[in-house]
């Protein structure tokens, strides 16, 4: 199957396309070429940084694309600011708009005692009817590293525990986002990618 | 719950793991991609591969290995030693990296952690800072002293404020390594790692000391160690990622136990 992962410059996209072609798929990067988003088969919008990073989405035409391409059941799976990116906003970057196809907005995790961000592995709450996630233990860790984060709700997928409850994933149809890195999550992450990578309307 | 993270520590010379006391009489401990496997097999949370080849030559050799490494590792991936510029990083992090440790260039130019956190993102930077405590300061732990070039030169910066200082120009976690403990076995400096734990908002490593489980168990508590750092404990098979964290998980410190 082919994967056409989006490159909007925020950081790195070696970890996520070498983890994709280990579960045999053929990736295929686009930074601005719609047609590549028109004709995908699997879109992946990655993303490490700052929320603000995800304007190129609109500057280039991306996100137009990308709503169309999804609105057409296209599978899309958002990692980390790509899932983010899915909610109408974040306070990271107010002025920027999401995708808006949930309707909430993503917050910075609230003052405490505990360091943000948050990073390192933690553990999921999984929701049983959840594609996405089907056949990953309960409990299962997964790594993160983020400040900002989405909350929970009725669309919410998997559900994790730093200084309040948050969604760890999202998904209702075929978009779906995690907010952690599947790529760097050892078995459980690519058994994730590979149930994406089999998603089927 | 979020867990304390065990990395697994590969110093590599050449193309291989070596292990050596202070960096003398190395002996070959085996190839990085093979090593970083099995300990991310056994548990590891994170692998990080620190180059000690100073020479032009071993840059290539270093790509090539870091490449081969990440190729099959499928947990987080540190690499660092030489790391000089924001190209140096970039080229680390095309071969497969997702994250450098930077030590002492960015003493030489703390731009540098800005530069690499705005193109990577601060996930992307660590900062490792070499401390030693500092008996002739009225506070001989948070006034520990900066070295650099492995532990060779002095610096002028102190540990608590050149970590703060990294922090707030974008360094995402500090790697922390004492000089009074490394190579000891005789424990972590845990009141060092909390003075500079508790002084960040960033997770901090704990580097250097490492001999037991308790060692363990004390810098996460007493130490307030969000990671620790292990090199020579997992060498040769003397202990590996799952023991070591079965006798934490028994202890009552919350870690990933690999199934």
């Amino acid at each position: 199957m082919r994967v056409t992962v989006i490159d909007y410059k925020a950081g790195n996209l070696t970890s996520v396309l070498k983890a994709l072609r280990h579960l045999g798929a053929e990736t295929v990067v686009t930074d601005g070429n719609l047609s590549l988003v028109e004709a995908a088969e699997r879109i992946v919008l990655p993303g490490v940084g700052h929320f603000a990073a995800t304007e190129r989405l609109d500057s280039t035409g991306l996100t137009s694309a990308i709503r169309a391409t999804i609105a057409r059941g296209i599978p899309f799976l958002g990692i980390c600011v790509g899932m983010q990116w899915l909610y109408a906003g974040s306070s990271e970057a107010p002025a920027q708009p999401g995708l808006a196809h949930f309707a909430e907005k993503c917050a910075r995790f609230s003052e405490s005692k505990e360091k943000v961000p948050h990073v390192g592995w933690n553990s999921l709450e999984i929701r049983p009817d959840s594609r996405l996630l089907a056949g990953v233990e309960p409990g299962e860790y997964v790594y993160f590293t983020h400040s900002y984060k989405a909350p929970v709700t009725a669309d919410t997928a998997a559900t994790t525990y730093y200084i309040e409850p948050f969604a760890a994933a999202v998904e209702r149809g075929n978009v779906m986002g995690v907010q952690f890195h599947p790529e760097k999550s050892g078995a459980a992450g690519l058994k994730i990618l590979g149930s994406f990578l089999m998603w089927k309307g | 719950m979020i867990t304390k993270r065990i990395i697994a520590c590969l110093d590599v010379h050449d193309g291989r793991v070596v292990k050596g006391v202070q960096f003398v009489d190395l002996i070959d401990a085996g190839d990085p991609a093979t090593q970083a496997a099995r300990h991310a097999r056994e548990g590891a949370d994170e692998i990080v591969l620190l180059d000690i080849t100073a020479t032009h030559e071993g840059r290539q050799t270093l790509l090539d290995t870091v490449r081969r490494t990440a190729r099959e590792l499928f947990v987080p991936f540190c690499v660092g030693g030489g790391i000089r510029t924001a190209g140096d990083a970039a080229q680390v992090f095309d071969a497969g990296a997702d994250k450098v440790s930077v030590n002492s260039a960015a003493l030489a130019d703390p731009a540098l952690i800005d530069a690499i956190g705005r193109s990577f993102g601060a996930q992307a930077v660590v900062v490792a800072i070499d401390a030693r405590r500092n008996p002739e300061a009225a506070d001989p732990v948070r006034d520990a002293q900066v070295f650099v070039q492995g532990g060779r030169k002095l610096t002028s910066r102190r540990a608590v404020e050149w970590a703060r200082e990294a922090e707030s120009r974008g360094a995402g976690e500090i790697l922390l390594t004492s000089m009074n403990a490394d190579g000891t076995r005789a424990g972590f400096d845990c009141e060092l790692t909390a003075a500079v734990s508790e002084s960040v908002n960033i997770p901090v490593i704990a580097s250097g000391g490492a001999g037991t489980v308790e060692h363990f168990v004390d810098v996460f508590g007493r130490g307030k160690a969000d990671a620790a750092l292990a090199a020579s404990i997992f060498h040769f098979g003397i202990s590996s990622a799952r023991a070591l964290k079965e006798e934490l998980f028994k202890a009552g410190v919350s870690v990933r136990l690999p199934c």
